[in-house]
């Protein structure tokens, strides 16, 4: 038997368990998307998140909705709005009012293709509720150009119409149903997809990802058929395509300066270190524009900042998440170098040029760390996947062992922050126990995670974290009536 | 005897050797090891063979009646080197055109080999790893009774011990070991691995550069292992060891940086002190080849049953530098074959006399090998006899 609590202190306790539940879920949330990681399978990944999703929505489903607002990533925003339309609308009116608003902003804050395959997704899970219904007929009409949704993902459009029972123009359901039966559209896209089917002529009128099937059935030529489709290509289909291209012989135009930071981050890594030399200009302009985007919700002004970032050999990733934390790391290098005046990065393994790094070698995290705290460091920001093996725990001492006896008043803030998910830890795994850990997907999110880092300290109260979601849920549900979503910048 | 071949015990530090810390991936831990000073007058390569089975002519031609060793070779390692110092380049493992003959196809092919470790190049040599140690370990005292005493078979006096057979399992059947190996983080500078499972050495691996190390890494793979160390691997869990900062100690940075550096000092002589079996043992080496300033050689540890025994080959610079070390651990059953053997060679193959020196009785002794596996030594009388009493 355990021994009676007041009242109080039982209620502390309440609030102390589910403040650090609803952080555990945020922090996973922000960082895993169920791909293998470098020290952890799929199958493990996909069980552990799910399992903190099923928790969080049982026992805390205000908060489960705001989650929407903290800034999670794409993945785990799809997996909660589709949660949350599977339990069905509460039946407390302000609380209905509020998640279906939540619910209806992050939805369009997801790219069309996540989005709709999230709607079609209820049909296999067997979710056809009222307020699904109106959710996904509210979404198909707020889409900028219908014709083009209808075209470029007329699998899944078709699979939602049915299955929310949107009305449609007699044109668009015929489209959708049966396209073949129409002898002409007077809808010119629509008309463009018919014809294609036939003439060659009118390929260059589609999406890409529609002409390249149809393209391959004409038998057009690989180089002539990318010539041709460019004008059509979207800002990630160019980036995308930029090595098959110019394998074909096609050279495709592509905006670096305004891929976003973790994105363009990612495409310098996948280019050999010589090409990277010879276009050492571009790509350097490349990274101030993206990380000035980036860096606009932070600022550290004249700190001394200092970055300590793991290239080590788990950084390269997996086959499905292929240097993505080495990309973290080296847009947060970016960003951080963009908010201070006073910046300096301590790598893994010593580098003076940023823009040449790969992932190499083993985690000697200590030896960095301690050069940013013999810098002088007031802020320091650690990029690292947790797993330290040179020597092992050799940071993790470091660090308590400098609160312990030479920072006791935490003069210098420390962050540790974690592109990859534990899936063992249902957590972005820890260094040590003194320094708050937070996951971060893309460097563009480090001011958000920055900000979420004082919950993951464990030393503010659940009113502090609810009125920070509450605070955030209103901004996005202003973001969503206001602003256009987001189509076509998918990060 | 010769100051190149190895005959104390292995001093890492003496031999231009070091260990880092270790990286535990389930239930193999793998401890790094870097050389001080890296010169590229020697280089290793991996020529891989096809074959599922390879026949080695230990003496004479290759189809030629004579001693063979028979096993599965996944792959050979190519040496060259330079006599006087001028680096050399690791190009041409896989484009030597001849060495030795395939016959057959597909899944049934067999691999002609021609010697253990065979010249191609007046500066390149190929030899076959850890089956060169291995083949020393099966010819021990094969040639069998030099006097041809009453008690022995008549087997046993007209071909020795042949076939001598012992039982090895591929790199791919440690549990864990693949997992392992994909996920350590090499070092930079890296030139060796201590592979640990369950925390018993298993094996040591070094090469003369980090490059040969980085393209050899994952042939530890294809290397074999004793059965004892496929058996830990089964039941390995994570292992945990850790060194602490002492915190009393510390009152500034500078201290942190002393006490950092401690952490490493004392990682490496833990590591020291779990590979004691190999390197605290002053090894038996028998020269094999004389490559320039370098010496190929293969070792037996002093086959004391209480402890772990090793075999291994290594090459070993004139000035002591250890540049090439490959090991394998032998089972308990393995060291007792071993052992037997070495005793009853040393008393002339005499029965009485080595059960004497082993404090049994002459029956006692017989059973003793017969468990080890060379019943077929004795005559069929001596052997009834031993099982009666």
């Amino acid at each position: 038997m355990t021994p009676a609590h007041s009242p109080s202190t039982s209620r502390e306790t309440a609030e102390r368990v589910a403040r650090e539940d609803v952080v555990t879920f945020v922090n996973a949330a922000f960082v895993c998307t169920g791909q293998r990681e470098f020290y952890g399978d799929t199958h493990r990944q996909a069980v552990s998140i799910r399992f903190l999703h099923a928790y969080v929505l049982g026992n805390y489903r205000r908060l489960y909705a705001r989650s929407l607002a903290a800034g999670l990533n794409d993945w785990n925003k799809a997996i909660v709005i589709a949660n949350l339309l599977a339990a069905g609308a509460p039946s407390d009116g302000s609380e209905r009012a509020e998640e279906g608003e939540l619910l209806f902003s992050a939805l369009r804050s997801l790219p069309p293709p996540r989005a709709l395959r999230l709607l079609a997704g209820l049909r296999a899970d067997g979710v056809n509720n009222r307020r699904a219904r109106a959710v996904a007929r509210r979404y198909l009409a707020s889409r900028p150009d219908p014709a083009e949704a209808a075209v470029k993902y007329r699998a899944k459009v078709r699979t939602i119409v049915r299955h929310a029972h949107v009305a449609l123009s007699e044109e668009s359901a015929t489209f959708l149903l049966a396209p073949m039966s129409m002898r002409k559209f007077a809808t010119p896209l629509f008309e463009s997809f018919r014809a294609a089917h036939f003439a060659k002529e009118a390929l260059y009128e589609l999406p890409f990802t529609i002409a390249e099937g149809l393209a391959a059935k004409h038998g057009v030529r690989r180089e002539e058929f990318l010539r041709r489709i460019e004008r059509r290509l979207t800002a990630e289909e160019r980036r995308r395509l930029q090595k098959s291209a110019a394998a074909a012989g096609v050279e495709i135009d592509f905006d670096l300066a305004g891929a976003p930071l973790t994105k363009l981050a990612l495409y310098v890594l996948s280019l050999p270190i010589a090409q990277r030399e010879a276009k050492r200009v571009e790509l350097t302009r490349a990274f101030e524009r993206a990380a000035e985007r980036a860096a606009s919700g932070l600022d550290l002004g004249a700190r001394r900042v200092a970055a300590v970032l793991d290239r080590s050999h788990s950084t390269s990733g997996t086959i499905e998440k292929r240097r993505r934390p080495l990309a973290v790391a080296l847009g947060v290098h970016h960003v951080l170098g963009r908010a201070s005046t006073t910046y300096r990065a301590f790598w893994t393994h010593e580098t003076q040029d940023a823009l040449l790094v790969s992932a190499r070698g083993q985690t000697r995290l200590a030896e960095p760390l301690l050069g940013a705290l013999e810098w002088g460091a007031d802020e320091i920001v650690i990029v690292s996947d947790g797993f330290e093996n040179d020597p092992p725990a050799g940071a993790a001492e470091l660090l308590r062992v400098f609160r312990a006896r030479l920072d006791p008043g935490r003069r210098v803030s420390i962050v540790h922050v974690n592109p990859v998910f534990d899936a063992e830890s249902l957590a972005p795994k820890a260094l040590s126990d003194v320094v708050p850990t937070v996951g971060l997907r893309a460097a563009e999110d480090l001011a958000t995670v920055l900000g979420f880092a004082r919950f993951a300290d464990g030393a503010a109260r659940l009113e502090d974290l609810e009125s920070y979601l509450t605070a955030r849920a209103a901004v996005l549900v202003r973001a969503a009536v206001s602003g256009p979503s987001r189509h076509g910048i998918d990060r | 005897m010769s100051p190149f071949l190895l005959s104390d015990r292995i001093d890492l530090a003496a031999r231009g050797l070091s260990l880092a810390p270790s990286q535990v991936l389930g239930g193999v831990r793998l401890v790094p090891v870097l050389r001080r000073e890296v010169r590229a007058d020697l280089r290793l390569g991996k020529r891989s063979y096809g074959e599922d089975r390879a026949v080695v002519s230990l003496d004479g031609e290759l189809c030629a009646s004579g001693i063979k060793y028979v096993s599965f070779v996944p792959h050979g390692l190519v040496v060259s080197w330079s006599d006087d110092g001028s680096p050399v380049a690791a190009w041409g493992a896989e484009l030597h055109a001849k060495d030795g003959r395939r016959l057959g196809k597909g899944p049934g092919a067999v691999r002609l080999a021609h010697r253990m470790a065979r010249r191609e190049d007046p500066h390149q040599l190929r030899f076959l790893p850890l089956h060169l140690a291995m083949e020393g370990f099966l010819a021990l005292h094969f040639g069998g009774p030099e006097v041809a005493w009453p008690e022995y078979s008549r087997q046993a006096l007209r071909r020795g011990l042949s076939p001598r057979v012992e039982h090895a399992y591929a790199g791919a059947a440690v549990t864990g070991l693949d997992d392992a190996l994909r996920l350590f983080e090499i070092h930079e500078g890296q030139v060796g691995v201590l592979v640990f499972v369950a925390d018993a050495l298993a094996s040591a691996f070094v090469v003369p550069t980090p490059e040969d190390y980085r393209a050899l890494h994952r042939s530890l793979l294809e290397d074999f292992y004793g059965e004892l160390i496929v058996q830990y691997g089964y039941y390995a869990g994570a292992s945990s060891a850790e060194a602490r900062i002492d915190e009393r100690s510390v009152s500034s940075l500078a201290d942190l940086r002393g006490a950092l550096d401690m952490m490493r000092a004392d990682w490496a002589s833990f590591h020291e002190g779990m590979a004691a079996g190999l390197l605290d043992k002053p090894p038996r080496a028998e020269p094999i080849y004389k490559a320039g300033p370098f010496h190929l050689q293969r070792f037996v540890t002093d086959l004391d049953l209480a402890s772990e025994n090793h075999i291994g080959e290594a090459i070993v610079r004139e000035d002591g530098t250890l540049e090439y070390l490959k090991t394998f651990r032998l089972s308990a059953a393995q060291s007792r074959r071993a052992f037997l053997l070495s005793r009853l060679a040393e008393h002339g193959w005499e029965l009485e006399q080595t059960a004497g020196a082993l404090a049994c009785t002459k029956d006692e002794l017989v059973r003793r090998f017969v468990d080890a596996g060379f019943g077929y030594l004795f005559a069929p009388a001596v052997l009834a006899a031993a099982q009666r009493r």
